[in-house]
């Protein structure tokens, strides 16, 4: 059960970051992010390749300095700590396991290191090896075990320091598809279990959407949107996050502003055709260009005579449980439709088409979404 | 079972044939190197044993006689102090190659300028000859205007002769040794760290792990194979020393300074008894077989542990 209606970037600050910003050189890799990460909170920090995700991961674990802004943990700032005493503990992509350790000795290193007595050690081991069923790993070398396996050792090295934050860096591309999702399942279960703040920074919108209970967007080095997995899909803040999360991705028409009314806004496509959207006439900029955002299950295909325009089918894909429909308009406009299993239309037949008017969004020129009410 | 014996015969002939055809291809890819390595390694080998059972000259004939010179080398006391004195240098210097190599490649193993300056300097002394790294050295020890000398001179010490005194002689060799040679070990080390992934260090600094311990605990363990190769690779080259010793001190005083190859020279090149120095080459060659052999299978037993 995901835990619902937490507002973006509220809940109590088990970790809070204010004006965070990082440069190498003239290259800036992280612009003035803030962020606030519930105790028990697990946040997914999702974004396309170079957006700066990892390297807020590795700032917050004081693997990278900063050049501005506050990390706190539990209240107490930890910018300038080492990263063995920020209380944070990570679980690397390639895992990081050292490699001429064994499973124990590469659970008990950071034990070891702060002196914590045998008995404490084995007794923890012991816990954590049950818990995450390794215990007949215990004395193997890394290279011995299979991916899923290193995974959990991982995790295991990561639980028994008991840290306060959990941080995950891409922890399942290394594993095949099933063991992925299975993965996914385990790590949901050990949040569940443990209810501690987990942080974890991936590129897939599935990992994202099924593990988090907020979601925090990044691209080019910001923050686009903090919120609910149900949140960014339904109430995209920016053209960003409505085309990076969907599959297949929200249609993005170009349109112009026709008719509106105090709360209603309608807008034309290329083809003249009208549809009224959620924006409201005073939301909406004096000027600039306007961009109309449907997804995919948002249009409809039915009758020539019952849609609010027609369409040409280009090409259907046949997915088993769905189907993908292309379609193109009189205007120019190309578009996906997203139907059932018995899709009866073909390539190269017309179509009417309907549009949802509750799912529509309406992005300015700065691609923001202007029929946002919150 | 019928079935199945008529249908894997075929293929077991078919399986067999075709490895038999690989193997001959397989042998046609290596024979330019084993006729290299039989002509110029194995031949010479077995000649060079064969050579040291005859009593030859270097330019006339020769007479079998056994293991008479054997016999001679261990009661030849010049032959037993060039063994000591092999022994001894191959101790000087390579520990400290190892350990000075390790050391400058953990030092320099960043991406400063001044560690590239600092690494390219610390290598140019190996592309030096034997007889430019003598020179210079010959200027820095020699009694009379050396730059030594003129140190301890000017501090109101007398000059020490470091080439003519039986017990500085070695240890002379074998610093202006450690200054040519320390390229080498120090290049091996530095590929070995650059291939130990980064993220196992990040996961050390989050496990509390200080700098002592992320040496002793990840690195040191990261690059075992590579010190074995270099502690191997040393040894050989150590044991083997020549040019310094003819060039600097000519094995004096009193043979103070004299190593196996520059016994077997002598011996070889200017008495013209092939066969004995053949029986003092077979004897070295054993040696620096035995002590790259221990250190290569005590690592392995280490390893296996």
């Amino acid at each position: 059960m995901r835990r619902c209606g937490t507002t973006a970037g509220g809940g109590v600050g088990n970790l809070a970051l204010r004006g965070v910003s990082k440069r190498f050189g003239s290259t800036v890799v992280l612009d003035d992010v803030s962020l606030e990460i519930g105790a028990d909170e697990f946040l997914v920090v999702l974004g396309p390749s170079g957006c700066g995700k990892s390297t807020l991961l590795r700032a917050i674990a004081g693997l990278e300095t900063i050049d501005a802004g506050e990390i706190e943990i539990d209240g107490a700032r930890v910018d300038h700590l080492p990263p063995g005493k920020r209380g944070v503990a990570m679980v690397f992509q390639g895992y990081a396991l050292y490699p001429h350790m064994t499973v124990r000795g590469n659970i008990a290193f950071g034990l070891k290191n702060i002196g914590t007595e045998r008995a404490e050690i084995d007794r923890r081991i012991a816990a954590v090896a049950r818990m995450l069923e390794i215990e007949h790993l215990l004395q193997r070398l890394p290279a011995e075990l299979s991916g899923g396996q290193r995974q959990r050792v991982a995790i295991g090295r990561a639980i028994v320091k008991d840290p306060k934050v959990f941080m995950f860096d891409e922890p399942l591309s290394n594993l095949d598809a099933a063991l992925r999702s299975r993965t996914r399942q385990e790590i949901a279960n050990l949040h569940r279990r443990i209810r501690k703040a987990m942080i974890f920074v991936t590129h897939d919108q599935t990992e994202a959407m099924t593990l988090a209970d907020r979601i925090v967007v990044m691209n080019q080095q910001r923050i686009e949107q903090v919120g609910t997995p149900l949140q960014v899909y339904r109430e995209p803040a920016t053209i960003f996050v409505a085309t990076f999360i969907g599959s297949p991705a929200m249609n993005i028409l170009p349109v112009t502003r026709a008719a509106g009314s105090g709360t209603l806004q309608w807008v034309r496509l290329a083809d003249g055709t009208q549809i009224e959207t959620t924006a409201s006439e005073a939301s909406l900029p004096g000027q600039g260009a306007l961009r109309l955002g449907l997804r995919p299950e948002s249009v409809r295909l039915c009758g020539l005579g019952d849609g609010q325009t027609k369409a040409l089918v280009d090409f259907v894909e046949f997915l088993g449980d769905k189907t993908h429909v292309l379609l193109s308009l009189a205007g120019g406009d190309r578009l996906v439709a997203l139907d059932g299993a018995s899709c009866p239309v073909h390539a190269g037949e017309s179509v009417g088409v309907l549009f949802d008017r509750a799912a529509t969004h309406l992005f300015d020129a700065e691609g923001r979404n202007r029929g946002l009410t919150g | 079972m019928d079935s199945c014996e008529q249908t894997a015969a075929p293929s077991t002939r078919r399986t067999w044939a075709a490895s038999k055809s690989e193997a001959r291809s397989g042998l046609l890819f290596v024979a330019p190197y084993l006729i290299v390595f039989a002509v110029l390694l194995i031949y010479p080998l077995f000649s060079g044993i064969w050579l040291s059972l005859h009593k030859a000259d270097l330019f006339g004939g020769s007479q079998f006689i056994g293991a008479q010179n054997y016999a001679r080398l261990f009661r030849d006391p010049v032959f037993l102090t060039a063994v000591s004195n092999t022994l001894y240098f191959v101790l000087l210097t390579v520990p400290p190659l190892t350990l000075i190599g390790l050391g400058l490649a953990l030092a320099l193993n960043n991406r400063s300028r001044w560690s590239a300056l600092l690494r390219g300097l610390f290598f140019s002394s190996s592309v030096l000859s034997v007889t430019i790294v003598t020179l210079i050295w010959r200027m820095v020890l020699i009694p009379d205007g050396g730059l030594i000398a003129n140190l301890l001179t000017s501090i109101g010490r007398s000059p020490v002769a470091f080439l003519s005194d039986a017990h500085l002689a070695l240890p002379a060799i074998a610093f202006t040794t450690i200054w040519w040679c320390i390229g080498l070990p120090m290049m091996l080390f530095l590929a070995a760290l650059q291939q130990v992934p980064r993220d196992l260090y990040e996961a050390a600094r989050l496990d509390n792990a200080g700098r002592w311990r992320m040496l002793a605990s990840i690195t040191l363990p990261s690059i075992r194979h590579t010190a074995l190769v270099v502690v191997v690779i040393e040894l050989i080259l150590q044991f083997q020393l020549f040019g310094q010793a003819q060039i600097m001190t000519l094995g004096g005083p009193n043979n103070a300074s004299l190593p196996m190859v520059l016994f077997i020279y002598q011996v070889g090149f200017q008495r013209w008894d092939i066969g004995y120095a053949a029986a003092a080459s077979e004897i070295l060659f054993g040696m620096i077989l035995i002590a790259a052999m221990t250190q290569y299978f005590a690592a392995r037993g280490r390893e296996s542990r």
